[in-house]
């Protein structure tokens, strides 16, 4: 096993989220697809810590694997609220960023 | 002293503003009057003081009021001067302003904006005292606006019918037009005296430092101020159109004062004209030309205030021949008397005026001269004066004019003037037959004319009568003290007595050959002049001048400026701007399109923007 197929298998969870987060609008697979490229992310932490021979990245992958659980109860609360407050979990209806300008 | 002859009436002019302003219904008549009326006495007493201070010998009067501007050598004082030449125009300006100021508050008593007419009354005054008894050129020139701004508020008086309103305009522009030529003058004066001081006395004093063809320059152009300002050919069309202001505005301002200021002017600069004769020639040309030419008019017309400012143009001719050959003192001779009888010829038609209701045609008057005895016998005595006949003032200027042209051998000038002086005589006694002695065309009632408006008219008579003989020269017994007094470098010719005589007689034959045309043309039987001839025709439109300006001037102008308001503005300067516009909001819109508040669009974009610059490191950068 090179490190190589784990910077690959890293890029190819990054990409998968990174287009769920566009392509989707369920606020569900959104969620997955920001937890996807976490994880990514975190596997690539822990790759370059057995490759360098350095436990502090697997210790930080370790902690942002407490993080991201933490996260995710905040989110789910957070997806709950948005659905009590407009009755639906489209990601496109909430789209107040765009301001009040009429076109 | 001669500072307050010309400050009280600015002070007094801003008086009566400001208490008219503060309640523009309330009738105030007595204050008005008091105010506008004494404050020309006032400056007509301080006058005739200045005068005596300079008959008993004194030298020229300075006072400097205050310092305006200082810069380096550049230094304008607010400064009088009263010498000979301007104690004589300042006298006479006062004195004959005062009776038109007491005339006017007859004249304007029933007027509801009477404050406002004295308050411009005497701006009027102020400014024209500014101007004579200016001590440099810079303050001449402020006062040559000033009377340029008031005669506009007088002219435009009126105001609730717009034709007064163009006329205004009109004087207004075609004063712009003199104006330009003044200034230009004036700073290639200051220019070419290279910082020498800029007052009359230094400008006489250095005058050696400029050379001649400058000097040349210098004399046109304030020439071309002067033509402007004096209704010279060819800048004179405003001044019939002036007529419709106030008869009082018409006697003091467009017959007595301010369009003699063209006058003043030259004989100020004499010693510049001294040294430019050719110059001088054509000044004396365009004067004959404009002598003549507004007396054909003035025998065609109909209005009487109209022909009195044809006339009044045609002696200003007189008077540009006299200067323009050297005569300064028989020109500012001429100023002098003609004050005197133009300004009682226009209050006599003002008085006329208001007996007719306001009828200013002169075939619809008649039969005048039993109820109006009095204005009747005044403007004979005036009219007798403008025609020429000893021994009334006219007779003794307009000689002396006619008397230099001959002696200076320009024939040509004296000949148009001669054959100008029978017009005079025709015109003025036709307009004198017309309205006084022509049967009467209407039997309405006449409205009464009251004292404050005859009185000064009796003033007037005598003096058109009696101020000629203050001029009087060697050949009539006299030893010009006008001229004397004066003293101008007067171009001097001796021509013997003989000649004089000759000259003098003819004058009077031509006169009384002018007057007995009128009678028998319009004393009997006096029907309104027909268009029928080509003569007559060209005559009775004055020559189409104010159409040919119309076409020449005013219709490329207006061509051009819709030109440009509606094709050139619109579509070149604005299409650019525009065409601006059009693409920052094309590209504005364009981008807000990509602002759609939806977050995942938003993750592409980063998503984009990683991927482009990721690429960029890659091939570009090498990274790899």
């Amino acid at each position: 096993m090179t490190p190589e197929l784990f910077f690959l298998l890293s890029s190819v969870l990054f990409s998968i989220g990174l287009v769920g987060l566009v392509a989707r609008r369920n606020l569900f697979v959104l969620y997955m697809s920001i937890e996807l490229m976490l994880s990514s992310v975190n596997l690539l932490l822990a790759t370059f810590s057995k490759v360098f021979g350095d436990a502090s990245g697997s210790v930080i992958a370790l902690l942002m694997i407490a993080v991201i659980a933490a996260e995710a109860a905040l989110f789910l609360a957070l997806i709950i609220h948005m659905y009590r407050s407009s009755r639906t979990i489209d990601s496109d209806t909430f789209d107040r960023l765009k301001g009040q300008i009429n076109d | 002293m001669i500072s307050l002859i010309v400050v009280l009436p600015f002070l007094s002019a801003l008086l009566m503003g400001v208490v008219y302003l503060s309640n523009t219904q309330k009738k105030r008549n007595t204050f008005y009057t008091l105010v506008g009326v004494g404050t020309p006495a006032v400056s007509a007493v301080l006058s005739l003081m200045a005068g005596a201070e300079l008959l008993q010998g004194a030298q020229t009067i300075h006072y400097t009021l205050f310092q305006w501007v200082n810069i380096g050598e550049f230094n304008i004082e607010v400064a009088f001067m009263a010498d000979r030449l301007s104690v004589v125009m300042v006298a006479f300006i006062t004195v004959i302003g005062t009776l038109i100021h007491i005339y006017a508050a007859g004249y304007m008593k029933e007027d509801a904006a009477y404050g406002k007419f004295f308050a411009y009354f005497n701006l009027f005054m102020g400014s024209m005292l500014l101007l004579v008894l200016a001590d440099n050129p810079i303050m001449m020139f402020v006062g040559w606006e000033l009377v340029g701004l008031s005669s506009y508020l007088l002219i435009g008086f009126y105001h609730h019918d717009s034709a007064n309103i163009t006329a205004a305009n009109k004087a207004f522009i075609l004063n712009r037009v003199g104006d330009f030529g003044f200034i230009m003058a004036i700073s290639l004066l200051f220019v070419s005296l290279e910082g020498n001081g800029f007052t009359f006395d230094s400008i006489e004093a250095n005058i050696g430092l400029i050379n001649h063809e400058m000097l040349a320059l210098i004399g046109t152009l304030l020439f071309v101020g002067a033509m402007g300002k004096s209704a010279q050919i060819p800048l004179y069309v405003w001044l019939p159109d002036a007529m419709a202001g106030p008869t009082p505005v018409s006697a003091l301002i467009h017959a007595a004062t301010m369009v003699t200021a063209g006058v003043y002017m030259v004989a100020r600069y004499s010693f510049l004209y001294g040294e430019i004769p050719n110059i001088g020639l054509f000044i004396a040309s365009v004067g004959a030309a404009s002598a003549l030419f507004a007396a054909l008019i003035a025998s065609y017309q109909s209005d009487i205030k109209k022909i009195l400012a044809y006339s009044t143009m045609s002696q200003l001719g007189y008077m540009f021949i006299a200067v323009g050959l050297g005569a300064y003192s028989s020109g500012i001779f001429h100023v002098f008397t003609h004050a005197f009888f133009k300004a009682l010829l226009f209050m006599g038609a003002g008085a006329v005026i208001i007996a007719l209701h306001h009828e200013q045609n002169i075939f619809k008057m008649g039969g005048l001269k039993k109820e109006l005895k009095l204005v009747y016998i005044t403007m004979f005595v005036a009219t007798l004066a403008i025609s020429g006949i000893p021994p009334f003032a006219g007779f003794f200027s307009k000689d002396a004019i006619l008397v230099a042209a001959f002696a200076s051998e320009h024939y040509f000038i004296w000949g148009v003037g001669s054959l100008t002086a029978m017009l005079t005589a025709f015109y003025m006694f036709r307009l004198l037959f017309l309205v006084f002695h022509a049967a009467p065309k209407s039997t309405n009632r006449l409205h009464s004319v009251p004292n404050s408006m005859t009185y000064p008219l009796v003033i007037l008579a005598c003096g058109s009568a009696t101020a000629g003989f203050l001029g009087l020269n060697e050949a009539y017994g006299g030893g010009s003290w006008f001229n004397t007094f004066l003293a101008l470098p007067d171009v001097s010719h001796h021509i013997p007595h003989a000649t004089e005589y000759m000259l003098g007689g003819l004058n009077v034959i031509l006169g009384v050959l002018g007057m007995g045309l009128a009678y028998k043309m319009f004393a009997k039987e006096a029907t309104e002049v027909k268009a029928d001839t080509l003569f007559k025709k060209i005559l009775m439109n004055k020559f189409y001048i104010d159409e040919l300006y119309d076409f020449l001037i005013i219709k490329p102008l207006l061509f051009t400026s819709h030109f440009i308001a509606k094709v050139i503005d619109p579509k070149i300067f604005d299409g650019f701007i525009n065409l601006n516009v059009w693409g920052y909001t094309a590209t504005a819109t364009l981008f807000s399109k990509l602002q759609n508040g939806k977050v995942r669009y938003y993750a592409l974009y980063i998503l984009a923007g990683v991927s482009a610059m990721s690429c960029y490191m890659l091939f570009k950068l090498g990274v790899l």
